[in-house]
């Protein structure tokens, strides 16, 4: 597309910069991911790059159901915390995203800061908060404090990719569907929130899989008994470095993995947008 | 239709108030707490600390040093991404969410498998013979830093290809028909253009790693300590909330003029254009 210079040496420095030198920060960007991944496939007894032989027999300790119980329970707690934070987030922020779709531009700007701030705000210091006034009112750390934290700093995330879809929607659809003599309930159930599904489905997937890797919330909401799958790993690395931990960590790669494949498309749309 | 919406808005604006703006207001209540009422000697036992100060310090130099080496690898990728055809940018947003969604704890995991004394980087020079023994780079700071980049890099990379991917891809042809080289054209019009995206991924990339507790915690080691680990130890192991909320307070207050600098540029007209 560049004309023909006189002097090649300059588009041929920046092709190489461009894609050569990009390329190589994308290798680095994905590189660990990989390796941690083939790292969990060594038949030795220590972290080492490149494992030594291929073997399963770090899944099969964590599977085992004596060796691991610890774990399998940390797993147990996170997913089912996990699961209540999207259930929270679907009650709260669809409902919120749908609304701000209707208010107006100006009214939405008004109350989104509200609403998003607890993206930026750093997760450790909203996990003392909570825990202060847990303790003021006499409620003790527990799973289901947990689950409220993870739903007002999670949740968010839920209403932002709702948010950008909803924005989009076409009003004279629901107008229509009123029109035509559905109730608004008929007209909510078959209409607006079938459009918004692939909204609805990529914030869930973002409020799971942020929910399953929360340490700082965690850390401070959840009585010392209740363990989570994050902590647990955290606690296994700092002990020592049980090669188990490379074996999670396959697993929580391949489980992004799959549902990134299967909501590729909802995804990449609101992420980009 | 207009004014039917806010109903849905309410419960989780009550939510964001009765559960995220109160506690916040309680925990600033709280860093005044006194032996004798409200006064700021949490505020000047830690920073009259000298420790803690330098320890402020380094949680800031961390943050600054991250946002530099994740625009530097981030622009290039996404000069990539501008070059690209329709496929190519799918697998280059495919390959920047694996890891951006991968957990926190596996990508600090697998730093600890980079970074080790058997891992590739003290294996590649041993085998060029730039090193004797086996070298760890564990618990450096430069260890940590090259984690946090590879951490944070998606959160420039997204908002860059967010405004990339709606730029026409005419855009340069007219720069390039006058006789502009690459170069020229990369400078004049491509990164002012991402400027407002930089801003976005510079407040997401700060603030992400002045407060990522287990990166910093593993890979820094008990000889790198940044803020988020001094707010632990007093809460989990001193049990000093005051002194606890006066150190978020502080985090927050150095997080958030930054924060503020950085959303006040990207409102300026001229540095960021029109878009």
């Amino acid at each position: 597309m560049a004309r023909v210079s006189s002097n090649p040496l300059p588009a041929l420095l920046y092709k190489l910069f461009v894609f050569g030198f990009g390329t190589l920060c994308l290798a680095f960007l994905v590189a660990p991911i990989a390796l941690a991944l083939a790292t969990s496939f060594t038949g030795g007894q220590t972290l080492k790059f490149p494992p030594e032989g291929f073997s399963l027999r770090w899944y099969e300790a964590l599977l085992d159901p004596v060796r691991s119980s610890t774990e399998h329970i940390a797993a147990f707690n996170s997913l089912k915390i996990a699961a209540l934070a999207v259930l929270g987030a679907l009650l709260f922020a669809v409902p919120a995203a749908i609304g701000a779709s209707r208010v107006g531009r100006r009214t939405a700007n008004s109350v989104e800061p509200l609403l998003l701030s607890p993206l930026v705000l750093p997760s450790l210091v909203y996990g003392l908060a909570a825990l202060i006034v847990a303790n003021l009112i006499g409620i003790r750390p527990s799973l289901w404090l947990t689950v409220a934290g993870h739903i007002v700093v999670f949740g968010p995330l839920m209403y932002r990719a709702v948010a950008v879809v909803a924005q989009g929607l076409d009003p004279s659809l629901e107008e229509a569907s009123t029109l035509m003599g559905a109730s608004w309930l008929t007209t909510l159930r078959r209409v607006t929130l079938p459009l918004l599904l692939p909204g609805i489905l990529a914030g869930a997937f973002l409020v799971f899989i942020q929910s399953l890797d929360n340490v700082s919330i965690s850390l401070f909401l959840a009585d010392p008994s209740t363990t989570v799958l994050p902590l647990r790993m955290f606690a296994l690395i700092e002990e020592g470095l049980d090669v188990r931990v490379a074996a999670m960590s396959g697993i929580l790669i391949v489980v992004v993995l799959i549902g990134l494949l299967i909501g590729r498309r909802a995804l990449g749309k609101s992420q980009t947008s | 239709m207009r004014a039917s919406g806010f109903p849905f808005l309410v419960p989780m604006l009550a939510l964001s108030v009765a559960f995220f703006a109160l506690p916040l207001a309680l925990l600033f209540a709280y860093s005044f707490a006194g032996e004798t009422g409200p006064s700021l000697e949490n505020y000047a036992r830690f920073l009259g600390d000298p420790f803690n100060f330098r320890v402020l310090l380094n949680t800031a130099r961390l943050g600054f040093e991250t946002v530099l080496s994740t625009t530097l690898l981030g622009i290039p990728i996404a000069l990539l991404f501008w070059h690209s055809g329709q496929r190519t940018r799918q697998v280059i947003i495919f390959l920047t969410l694996i890891p951006m969604l991968t957990s926190n704890v596996v990508r600090t995991f697998a730093w600890i498998v980079i970074l080790g004394r058997q891992g590739p980087i003290s294996e590649t020079l041993m085998a060029l013979g730039l090193t004797g023994a086996p070298i760890s780079l564990m618990f450096t700071e430069f260890g940590l830093i090259l984690a946090m980049t590879q951490i944070d890099l998606p959160l420039i990379i997204l908002p860059l290809v967010a405004i990339l991917s709606r730029l026409p891809r005419n855009l340069t042809e007219a720069a390039e028909v006058s006789g502009a080289g690459p170069w020229r054209v990369m400078v004049t019009v491509l990164l002012p253009l991402m400027v407002p995206a930089l801003l976005a991924g510079w407040i997401l990339v700060y603030a992400s790693t002045s407060a990522s507790f287990v990166t910093q915690a593993v890979i820094g080691g008990a000889r790198n300590v940044y803020v988020p680990q001094l707010i632990y130890r007093e809460v989990g192991t001193l049990f000093d909330w005051p002194l606890a909320s006066a150190i978020a307070v502080v985090l927050l207050f150095t997080t958030g003029i930054l924060l503020l600098a950085l959303s006040m540029l990207s409102r300026h007209r001229r540095l960021v254009g029109h878009g």
